[in-house]
């Protein structure tokens, strides 16, 4: 099967996301579509899979034109897409999954001989996943696992993956390189959308780079990176560079922390900040360092161990406390958890900067707001409900919202889903904190950003700390390690 | 003293029949990840157009089946409005509710007090002759071995059949059923108008049935409130739904046989007591760490896509 | 919504209302000038619709506080009969201690404390016990309905038979004062309008009406800014109770002059609809609550001339919210 993306164009209203892509994929290949965010691989591939349809353009199946505007009718064309987030049912059983994605199931859903056909695919894959287990208790790997039989079971010969190796452990990332190769090997074809360089250049053949919705290249085998890197961004983005690190005294300080939530819990933390100090959490998805930092802002209280500021423990006191301590919070869902969403712009900022008034004085509020709006240069007005403003326009007014002299700012994914330029005025801003005294930890799925920011790194396995050391101290190839549960 | 045990067995059954129907008919609506919050006032429907079609037409099952689409058709309008407009299930259940109760007495009011045909029971041959069994399981009307019946096919039509799979899921990630080709508004509307069929038939069980006859006030009031209260506390599972059906009809039953032991307290009072005492079974159940370990086996996780509509964004 | 908005509104309402009156066999239009003439026949019949006006707008003041949160206060009616129970006990207990005028402040507080209390006991089932504010509401209104009726066939029955018609009526001194010949409280309108001014002030131009709102748009939210779900909750819910309270000291002292079973009037249900056709905004309250008790007591007559029930107007006012609804979500969507 050879499949042809001829002229597509795409536009969510005024914006152009796709501009002319024209993209062969040919049979027993891996396609790498390489681009930072917002260059428009996700928008390309949702159309590829059906899930949008595209303003203007053709697609074509063994030069045949197609048309098709629902993943099912995707899927009757053979094409099967594998989300980042993998859509799949966790409270249902293993089998049960895999059987909702087969297309002609009889009435009475015996899962005996399905049961036979999921270990035959498990195996030719190299994959181990208990049917009978809930979905809730795979990890990530596992479930991309089992989206890759289930799109194989329904027949797709052209499977779509999404960034598959954000969040899973380098001994999964292993077994799904060699399960895409067997896949391709038999005559499908495989499109892997990544930003990450390194894992596109081990896997793919063939690799096209987009930027801002337009291809800006088409490379093949075998890759040189700085060619590749000079397609991605235009001039190559000069790191933010670390600040450096004036000594301070331990300010937040967890002792065997332990608490429930997530996938793991939290188990037996122990941790300390000191004054000044950017602390950057690497982990899988789920490994603790989320829940880590919502325990730290007093969000959750933990089952077992205490916190304390300083000389004073905090264990247990409330969120409102750790507020009203400096200890400030910045979620990675901006919409679902950091800002309230049918409220205006300088709403938020009574809700942060005026405690202590009964009665709301518009007028200074009108004036905070808006010396704000121009100093973060938000786009939008002072009354434009938040659910308006784009990503990065959000992440900008969270800042905004940050007190003048907070002593702990605590990030999930500071920088996730928001493109370079916005990512390192945000670093920079952040890091203007820390030459004041204030401490930052934060996590990140991205090393890179570890790397090129942090002070010190600590890496979640299961809940637990597994490595905490000075950046300067530890090779990439041990956090690698830590990542992975390797010991 | 055995006779009256079974009797006592017996009539339990017989007058929880709706409020199995009634709530496993919420069950389905709400595993598909609608709440039908209309229940209280779409039982009262289903009671008034059942009675009056049977009244005029003669036939009971008629007057059972008009009941059961008068249901229908309230669901539908919450299906609509929430499915294909978007507009929260809550408000619109809520407001249905006052409506339909009152819509019901409005219609009603020329059919009151009056003598209407009644279920008739319908003894199995062979099997209500058995001792104790025969007597409590056998000498119900249809409605009751309807609803006998249909707790066993819920289960087994929830965990065993492929369109109770594709239920589940829909009730649980309706963005990954519609990538796997499932049509998500579809299905949801279907099980709604199929609960909704189901309300109506148990309001039609009432006026037929267990509180024959039509009138202000029925005597089903408040019982659609407790079936919406069943689906939690059993957890959204069909067995355990009509289990909490079971025992909320125990709880009536046992009122009514200690208004006679203790006269002196208002008989008003063993009415209502119920209702209260399921809210509060509905507290220990809803909140494991609240009281006791004891609990928490009964707590279950409810359908993850349960009241949020379902779009594409 | 807009003008036209409203008039389609109105128009579909009048359309499917005149169906259901064919059904039943009444003349419509005999219907509807009953309902009118019912409602402003005379100054006593537009004295009743004030005195049902009152109730509906302090109600719904309450629910303004938990609907800007997001929260389903259901148990307003059960709110509204402890209220009546409160302000009942007083008078029971205290009309041989303290002056009638003494007596009936006493009687309010306790009220607006017996509603607060109700209230509370939602919120706290919601916070501790997980429970949705919709079940332990409706779980309360029946623990109130059972706890009046015990009541008024136990320690409150009336000397020698206990019936469903209530108490034994209170000492003509303990009535609410309404001055000759007005047959509504002027205070109680007075007391009406000020809480509803004092609702849309603190609901706009404070720090915690803001809060409220904040919460109502996302709770997830509130945490990262400090903001503690809990003691904001209990504080609205403390609200709403508390004017649920009051309107049920205004069913018994100016009202019934007594505890009936039926004390609430179904009052904390109507004023959800009230607020919700208001679309959870404070100023077309009044003008809704003035249309619902116009229908709620034109339709009084209907029984008696035409024979038909009187929860008519319970079928016009569910039909005028729900078509408001559904307009309003088509406009949003084009």
């Amino acid at each position: 099967m050879d499949v042809e993306l001829k002229h597509i164009h795409k536009y969510f209203g005024p914006v152009h996301a796709n501009k002319d892509i024209s993209i062969k994929l040919s049979s027993g290949t891996i396609h790498g579509i390489l681009g930072e965010n917002g260059a428009g691989k996700s928008t390309l591939m949702k159309i590829l899979a059906g899930y949008i349809p595209c303003s203007s353009g053709q697609i074509l199946i063994n030069g045949i034109p197609v048309k098709y505007s629902t993943p099912t009718e995707a899927l009757k064309y053979r094409i099967g897409m594998l989300y980042q987030d993998p859509l799949d049912f966790p409270a249902l059983k293993v089998l049960e999954n895999f059987v909702l994605g087969i297309p002609d199931i009889p009435f009475l859903n015996s899962q005996k001989s399905f049961k036979k056909m999921f270990h035959d695919l498990c195996r030719q894959f190299g994959f181990s996943i208990d049917p009978e287990s809930s979905v809730r208790r795979l990890t990530l790997g596992e479930r991309q696992q089992l989206e890759i039989i289930r799109l194989v079971a329904a027949g797709a010969s052209l499977i779509i993956l999404d960034e598959p190796t954000t969040g899973i452990s380098v001994a999964q990332k292993e077994t799904l390189f060699r399960a895409l190769r067997f896949l391709a090997d038999e005559g499908r074809i495989i499109v892997v959308v990544s930003h990450k360089l390194e894992d596109v250049m081990s896997l793919c053949d063939v690799v096209t780079v987009l930027g801002q919705g337009e291809v800006v290249g088409e490379v093949v085998q075998p890759f040189d990176p700085n060619e590749l890197l000079r397609l991605m961004f235009k001039e190559i983005p000069a790191p933010v560079p670390r600040c450096t690190l004036k000594c301070g005294h331990p300010l937040l300080w967890m002792d065997r922390v332990s608490a429930p939530g997530g996938r793991c819990g939290l188990k037996e933390c122990s941790f300390t900040v000191k004054e000044g100090e950017i602390v950057g959490l690497a982990g899988l998805e789920g490994s603790g360092q989320n829940l880590f930092l919502r325990v730290a802002s007093g969000l959750v209280e933990p089952t077992r161990g205490e916190i304390y500021l300083g000389k004073e423990k905090l264990t247990h006191k409330g969120r409102q406390v750790f507020k009203n301590k400096g200890i400030c919070f910045i979620p990675t869902d901006r919409l679902a958890e950091g800002l309230f969403p049918d409220l205006t712009v300088s709403e938020h900022f009574v809700l942060t900067k005026f405690d202590d008034s009964f009665f709301i004085p518009w007028d200074k509020v009108e004036q905070v707001s808006v010396n704000n709006i121009i100093k973060f240069s938000i786009k939008g007005d002072s009354n434009s409900k938040v659910s308006t403003l784009s990503g990065g326009n959000q992440q900008r007014l969270l800042l905004s919202l940050l007190p003048q002299n907070p002593k702990l700012i605590l990030l999930e994914n500071p920088i996730r889903g928001l493109d370079v330029e916005s990512s390192s005025w945000i670093w920079s801003y952040l890091q203007s904190f820390c030459l004041k005294g204030t401490a930052i930890v934060f996590s990140s799925s991205d090393l890179d950003e570890i790397f090129g920011v942090a002070h010190r790194i600590v890496v979640f396995f299961d809940g637990k700390i597994v490595l905490d050391s000075p950046l300067e101290e530890v090779s990439l190839e041990e956090v690698h390690q830590a990542i992975a549960g390797v010991t | 003293m055995e006779i009256s045990w079974v009797f006592f067995t017996a009539t339990i059954l017989a007058s929880s029949a709706p409020l199995v129907i009634a709530s496993l008919g919420e069950t389905f609506s709400e595993k598909a990840g609608v709440i039908n919050l209309s229940l209280d006032g779409t039982i009262l429907l289903g009671a008034m157009v059942g009675f009056v079609t049977a009244y005029k037409s003669g036939s009971v099952i008629l007057g059972t089946l008009v009941a059961g689409c008068s249901g229908a058709v309230v669901a539908s309008i919450i299906g609509i409005f929430s499915i294909f407009w978007r507009i929260p299930q809550v408000a619109i259940g809520f407001v249905l509710a006052l409506t339909c109760k009152d819509l019901a007495y409005f219609l009603g009011s020329n059919y009151t007090r009056i003598k209407g045909p009644q279920l008739e029971n319908l003894p199995i041959p062979f099997l209500s002759k058995i001792p104790v069994v025969g007597n409590m399981l056998f000498c119900h009307n249809l409605m009751t071995y309807i609803s006998l019946a249909l707790i066993p096919l819920s289960w087994f039509y929830c965990f065993r059949t492929r369109p109770g799979l594709i239920l589940r899921a829909v009730g649980e990630n309706p963005i990954a059923c519609y990538a796997r080709g499932y049509k998500v508004g579809k299905i949801q509307f279907f099980y709604v108008v199929l609960g909704g069929f189901l309300v109506g038939i148990a309001g039609a069980i009432y006026s037929l049935g267990v509180k024959p006859g039509w009138g202000r006030p029925q005597g089903a009031e408040g019982i659609g409130w407790i079936a919406l209260a069943l689906v939690i506390f059993g957890g959204w599972h069909p067995i355990r739904v009509a289990f909490g059906a079971y025992f909320f009809g125990f709880l009536q039953a046992l009122g009514v046989i200690l208004q006679n032991v203790w006269i002196n307290v208002p008989a008003q009072l063993f009415q209502v007591a119920p209702f209260p005492l399921m809210i509060l079974a509905l507290v220990l159940v809803n909140r494991p760490t609240f009281m006791n370990r004891f609990f928490s086996m009964f707590y279950s996780r409810p359908p993850e896509a349960l009241g949020k509509m379902f779009s594409l964004e | 919504m807009k003008i036209t908005d409203w008039v389609i509104v109105i128009l579909a309402v009048f359309s499917v209302t005149t169906v259901v009156l064919f059904l039943v066999g009444a003349p419509p239009i005999d219907a509807y000038m009953l309902i009118f003439k019912g409602a402003f026949g005379s100054w006593r019949h537009f004295a009743q619709v004030l005195n049902v006006w009152i109730p509906l707008v302090i109600c719904s003041c309450g629910l303004l506080f938990t609907f800007n949160m997001g929260l389903w206060n259901i148990g307003v009616e059960g709110q509204i009969m402890l209220g009546a129970v409160g302000s009942t006990f007083v008078i029971k207990a205290c009309s041989s201690v303290f002056s009638p005028s003494l007596i009936l402040v006493v009687a309010g507080i306790c009220a607006i404390l017996g509603g607060a209390l109700w209230a509370v006991a939602a919120g706290f089932l919601k916070i501790r016990g997980n429970v949705h504010e919709i079940f332990s509401g409706l779980g309360l209104n029946f623990v109130a309905q059972a706890l009046i009726l015990w009541l008024i066939f136990g320690p409150w029955k009336r000397p020698g038979i206990a019936s469903m018609s209530g108490t034994e009526p209170f000492p003509k001194s303990l009535w609410f004062p309404v001055p000759a010949g007005w047959r509504v409280s002027p205070f109680m309108i007075g007391l009406a309008v000020v809480l509803l001014l004092a609702t849309a002030k603190v609901l706009q131009a404070t720090r915690w009406g803001l809060v409220l709102k904040a919460l109502g748009s996302n709770v997830k939210a509130a945490g990262v800014y400090g903001i503690s779900v809990n003691r904001n909750l209990f504080f609205a819910m403390l609200c709403a109770g508390a004017f649920a309270g009051l309107v049920g000291f205004f069913q018994t002292t100016v009202i019934y002059h007594r505890l009936i079973p039926a004390i609430s009037s179904n009052y904390g249900y109507l004023s959800l609809l009230v607020v919700m056709l208001a679309q959870y905004n404070w100023k077309p309250v009044p003008f809704i609550a003035l249309l619902f008790a116009i229908l709620q007591v034109g339709s009084i007559q209907l029984p008696l001339m035409l024979r038909i029930d009187s929860s008519l107007s319970g079928v016009i006012q569910g039909l005028l919210v729900l078509t408001a609804i559904g307009v309003m979500y088509a406009r949003r969507r084009s």
